[in-house]
């Protein structure tokens, strides 16, 4: 494991979603729903407007707070997407020069707003949707995305692809290392062994799938694989959906921070 | 009890790349008996547990499992009779928890809930992994791995148990572990390893198999023991005989 952790982090992300918190006890249809509903609600607020973004902090402060999700992590994964994200809002300052409004003696333009909007949604959204990873297991998510109906055929490939990842992402790193430490410090002659290593990396992991398969097969495997159905939505969670559903909806009609902030 | 009985009739199994990895191999596995499949690398046993449950058919011959030969029709009746456990149990751990993955089989074999339920249970236990059923198959240690792809076979309750290479990578108490499991196990067995010293505790029988032939089929204990014949199948002598060979 610490192997596919200093890869993608992969196997921290997964053991967090192993607590036993509130949130994580929540039915995963429940927490994908309020998820997209959330991101949906951010993602149409206007180009330039910034302050009515900032109520939706309250979702992933709430989860994080109740699911005890170590806060740095989440940030660490933000700070790595985060180049993406400035290639794409960079260009609106100097796009977009229109002066809104001074502040001890800066003219704020609309360009600045803009990529200031776009920064925040961005915030919100990965972290809504790593919050969601993070809480739920991956086997809740598969059960979840059959219950509402995702063709079978779908969620067995996640399923097969969860489970295998790790396995994979081991095998590679061991040819890697078997190369490394073989090849004195020089990246073993470069390109022509990392394709032979894809290569045979690539074949391994057909014969895997073969092998896999004939398992499958000697366990009476006819084209239809057992899906969990341990989860029932029960009325509790109806509310928490309810209320969240209708606090998005709330902060996207009325701007709640600039209210509040207008009342002192 | 005529259904617990394995029968090779001259069989002989060809890769589509051409390989001849079986020749006209003929034995007969009756009730209750432990046989081993003993060979160096590259030998045909695991090509020839895969004609067991019929995961490949012969190119030429027959194979009979309690009179029913294997063919594409008697597939499923055959795989609930035999209950193979592959070489590395990565590739038969493939549900998201084990204890889903041991519910796999008696689950396709149309069980009820209850009873599939029950079979999950008894099987971990009996492997002592009854604690781990909530976890991923990745949070597992190798041995762990070996011993829940066991239970997911156990599970099924088959006639037969076949198992390629059992004790490979493990630890000796897990190794002690799984051979004292596999004495518990009273139907037929069939046993593919290198571990000379674990055939002889579990396998009465033993069969040499070199390049796709039988190159020698009887008591475990005289074949294992027979310097020429072992030298010649490509092996090294047991262990425990090894040890006291250079005591005296
Ligand atoms: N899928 C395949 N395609 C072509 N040839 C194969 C295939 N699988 C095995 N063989 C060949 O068939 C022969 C028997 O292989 P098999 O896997 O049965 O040996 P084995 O006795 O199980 O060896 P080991 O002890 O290494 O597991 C070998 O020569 C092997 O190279
Ligand atoms: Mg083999």
């Amino acid at each position: 494991m610490e192997i596919a952790n200093s890869f993608f982090n992969l196997g921290y992300l997964d053991s967090l979603s192993y607590k036993k918190s509130f949130i994580h006890r929540l039915d995963p249809r429940i927490k994908t729903i309020v998820t997209l509903t959330f991101v949906v609600t951010v993602v149409s607020f206007p180009q330039k407007e910034l302050s009515g973004l900032l109520s939706f902090f309250i979702y992933p402060v709430f989860i994080i707070a109740l699911a005890e999700i170590p806060l740095g992590f989440i940030l660490k994964k933000l700070v790595i997407v985060s180049p993406f994200v400035l290639m794409v809002a960079i260009f609106n300052p100097f796009l977009d020069k229109t002066p809104v409004m001074e502040l001890y003696g800066i003219t704020i333009t609309t360009g600045w707003i803009s990529f200031l909007s776009i920064i925040v949604k961005f915030i919100l959204t990965i972290s809504a949707a790593l919050l969601l990873i993070a809480t739920t297991s991956f086997v809740g998510i598969c059960e979840g995305l059959s219950r509402m109906r995702v063709p079978e055929v779908f969620v067995v490939q996640l399923m097969l692809l969860y489970r295998y990842i790790f396995v994979l992402v081991e095998e590679a790193l061991r040819m890697v290392r078997a190369r490394d430490s073989r090849s004195f410090g020089k990246k073993g002659r470069g390109i022509k062994t990392f394709i032979n290593l894809a290569g045979i990396l690539l074949v391994r992991t057909i014969h895997r799938a073969d092998r896999i398969y004939s398992a499958m097969l000697s366990r009476g495997y006819s084209g239809t694989i057992p899906q969990k159905r341990t989860h029932r939505i029960r009325t509790k969670e109806v509310f928490y959906l309810i209320i969240w559903v209708g606090l998005f909806i709330l902060f996207r009609k009325y701007n709640l921070s600039l209210a509040i902030g207008q009342l002192f | 009890m005529s259904h617990h009985i394995i029968e090779f009739k001259d069989v002989s199994f060809v890769y589509p790349d051409g390989t001849e990895a079986l020749k006209d191999v003929s034995f007969r596995v009756v009730h209750g008996e432990a046989v081993a499949i003993v060979g160096p690398n590259g030998a045909g046993k695991t090509t020839l547990l895969m004609l067991m449950n019929g995961l490949i058919l012969p190119t030429s011959g027959e194979v009979l499992v309690g009179e029913v030969p294997v063919t594409k029709k008697t597939l499923p009746e055959i795989r609930r009779k035999v209950g193979v456990v592959m070489q590395n149990p990565d590739d038969q751990l493939f549900m998201p928890t084990v204890g889903e993955d041991v519910a796999f089989g008696p689950i396709n074999m149309g069980l009820p809930e209850e009873m599939v339920i029950e079979r999950v249970d008894e099987a971990l236990k009996k492997v002592g992994c009854l604690h781990l059923k909530d976890r991923p198959p990745h949070r597992l240690s190798g041995g762990q791995k070996k011993a829940v792809a066991i239970a997911g076979v156990l599970a099924m309750k088959p006639d037969i148990l076949v198992m390629d290479e059992p004790s490979a990578g493990l630890d000796p108490r897990a190794r002690k572990a799984l051979i004292n499991l596999l004495k518990t196990f009273h139907h037929s067995k069939i046993i593919a390893s290198h571990d000379l010293d674990l055939v002889l505790e579990l396998c009465p029988r033993c069969i040499v198999l070199n390049s796709g032939q039988v190159l020698a089929d009887g008591k475990a204990r005289d074949l294992l023991l027979d310097e020429k014949l072992i030298d010649r199948a490509g092996l090294e002598l047991p262990l425990c005989v090894q040890n006291s060979g250079t005591q005296t």
